[in-house]
């Protein structure tokens, strides 16, 4: 193995690179991952990053962080993944920090409001396309439709706290499938 | 000022902690801080929050608690949030890279994801349809008839073209500019 080669900041630097020039995160991020990480550095393969986008779909955190710690955890332990985490989330707080000062101050000039109503109209359509494909994604069965409905209303009318529902979830999601081998050993 | 700093960090390692899925998957989360700390940000802050994250490169949801965190408390309040909301996903895959081979093939990592994914679809839908709400309604529910023309055109172009997201972005910057859109 030649994992003693990678160098700290080349670590910080590769991912960095990437934060810097990823709009969006998350899907938006994988093309870009898979030029530095897998075809210019080799550092993981392409389907070992695929599996790892698998499995930040189901841990908590930002997808972008979790691949980042992954990586660096895989090359130099956890130095590396601290300064690949780090360097991703770098460009992110250094150019909004720039943007927000900008913004606090401007926020009343009226080319900006209007640019930035502007902007929502148009990130309401992206984000309405996005969800839009995770519906074909998310909503695969009868029972999953049943508990997409039963949240919106708990949500909607009822106001439920989201932290609970979340918990909720997992639990429902534990306890279905279970019936549902127990129902199907039955047979 | 400490004390600020403090509850950020808690309050995004929260946030962080709870956040399974895309960006997305945070604006319930800073919906929820916006009703409970009003202090910190509103509704409307959220929702020019997403327009700004969306223009600019990185992960929304650093984005969105570098933005938070620079409004409460500067600078660092910004670096605060965001090395919260980053904690939590980096001690959960240093764990799981050490202990946990094949997690995501674990039979309970895919229940419990059968689950999670509809009841998470549903959060986005709701904390989406307030900024729906901001960005194509007038404050007393009519509707703001430029504003939905130029949705429904947006979408409509962009299902036919798939050409990237900024595009869109810079063009909805132009058109505001020009029909003087109001906030």
């Amino acid at each position: 193995m030649n994992n003693n080669k990678v160098s700290l900041v080349s670590l910080f630097t590769s991912f960095a690179s990437i934060g810097a020039i990823t709009f969006g995160g998350g899907y938006a991020m994988l093309p870009f991952l898979e030029r530095e990480v897998c075809d210019k550095r080799a550092w993981i393969k392409n389907e070992e990053l695929l599996d790892f986008y698998a499995l930040g779909q189901c841990t908590p955190g930002i997808i972008a962080i979790n691949v980042a710690t992954y990586i660096g955890y895989k090359k130099r332990g956890f130095l590396g993944a601290l300064f690949s985490s780090i360097g991703i989330i770098f460009p992110s707080i250094f150019i909004i920090t720039i943007i927000s000062a900008l913004f606090i101050n401007f926020q009343d000039n009226q080319y900006v409001i209007s640019a930035v109503a502007g902007i929502k109209v148009v990130v309401c359509a992206l984000i309405a396309n996005s969800i839009y494909r995770l519906v074909k994604k998310s909503i695969i069965d009868k029972t999953t439709f049943s508990l997409f409905i039963i949240a919106l209303i708990c949500l909607f009318i009822f106001k439920i706290n989201i932290y609970l529902l979340i918990l909720l979830s997992i639990i429902a999601g534990l306890v279905i499938k279970k019936v549902k081998k127990e129902l199907s050993h039955a047979k | 000022m400490l004390s600020n700093l403090f509850l950020l960090f808690i309050e995004f390692f929260k946030i962080g902690l709870f956040t399974i899925g895309g960006g997305l998957a945070t604006i319930p989360f800073l919906n929820e801080l916006a009703i409970n700390r009003p202090t910190w940000i509103t509704q409307v802050d959220i929702s020019n929050m997403i327009a700004i994250s969306q223009s600019t490169p990185g992960p929304l949801g650093v984005n969105m608690a570098t933005f938070t965190g620079y409004k409460v408390a500067g600078i660092l309040g910004g670096v605060v949030a965001s090395l919260g909301l980053a904690m939590p996903a980096f001690i959960i895959i240093l764990i799981i890279s050490k202990y946990l081979s094949g997690f995501n093939k674990k039979w309970y990592v895919k229940d419990s994801l059968y689950g999670l994914r509809s009841v998470v679809l549903a959060l986005i839908i709701y904390a989406v349809s307030k900024i729906f709400l901001i960005s194509l309604f007038n404050d007393d529910f009519s509707i703001k008839y430029t504003e939905v023309i130029i949705f429904l055109i947006i979408i409509l172009i962009y299902r036919k073209l798939k050409i990237h997201p900024l595009f869109y972005i810079g063009a909805g910057a132009i058109i505001g500019i020009v029909l003087k859109l109001p906030s």
